[in-house]
């Protein structure tokens, strides 16, 4: 499984949200795959997931991948349920 | 994998000359010019730097504001980064950044970046202190610079040998 973190330029929150969910995946047990992309540069490319900021919501209207918008970023509870809920719904 | 010997603690980024508790201003825009000029005081980033920042929200928009209250601006290396840097405001008063959810904001971060990842244990360990309550509430409630600027730097709060002083 791939996993894309989503930001303006790769630099801040997307690195914040692969490490979070990085440490999730741990500690569940999953094996999956974590990239940050940025919006310059995502175009094109694939995951299973993305995870981005609510308020990126209007660049991922014509994504094919699961999109999980966070509201707050720095909470690990928030991160954690969401990203588990679409990891689960994708393994059916 | 990030390697940790590439880490810049936060103490190093997170300067006593880039924090300011209770900081009052009108706007976004006054929010990000102040911690801009703190950074650019303390020769940390180029004046345009600064003008970088505001761009990157009226562009991009305002998911910046990652939490709800609080802002974390910032542009690319190559907008005019001359060392790995975090600047820090409280404010007195909140105010709109334009955000669907986390407004209006009283916590404003800026940081700047030389790389992809040398700054980001530091932003990990911010982003972990936004994210605990008791944290956030001693960071509001910081009445002095060092206050707040311990409130991140150490877990407890607490500056270190506090109880030596």
């Amino acid at each position: 499984m791939r996993i894309a973190t989503l930001c303006g330029m790769g630099f801040g929150t997307s690195m914040m949200l692969k490490l979070f969910i990085e440490e999730i995946l741990r500690n569940e047990g999953i094996k999956a795959e974590v990239v940050p992309w940025d919006l310059g540069s995502f175009k094109g490319q694939d995951a299973d997931i993305v995870v981005a900021p609510t308020d990126m919501e209007r660049h991922l209207k014509s994504s094919s991948s699961k999109v999980v918008l966070i509201r707050n970023l720095v909470d690990k509870e928030e991160v954690r349920t969401s990203v588990l809920e679409a990891i689960h719904s994708l393994q059916g | 994998m990030i390697d940790q010997s590439d880490c810049i603690p936060l103490e190093d980024m997170l300067k006593p000359e880039t924090v300011r508790a209770n900081i009052t201003v009108d706007s976004w825009q006054q929010a990000a010019d102040t911690v801009g000029r703190l950074l650019v005081d303390a020769g940390m980033v180029e004046e345009r730097y600064v003008e970088g920042m505001k761009r990157v929200l009226e562009e991009m928009g305002p998911y910046i504001v990652v939490a709800p209250g609080v802002a974390l601006l910032h542009a690319r290396p190559e907008d005019g980064v001359l060392r790995p840097c975090i600047g820090l405001l409280t404010l007195t008063e909140a105010v709109e950044f334009g955000h669907s959810k986390n407004d209006p904001v009283d916590i404003v971060l800026a940081f700047g970046a030389t790389d992809k990842n040398s700054h980001i244990c530091s932003l990990k360990q911010v982003a972990e202190r936004l994210g605990d309550p008791e944290a956030v509430k001693r960071i509001r409630s910081a009445k002095s610079d060092e206050v707040l600027r311990q409130a991140f730097i150490n877990a407890d709060g607490e500056p270190p040998n506090s109880e030596e002083a």
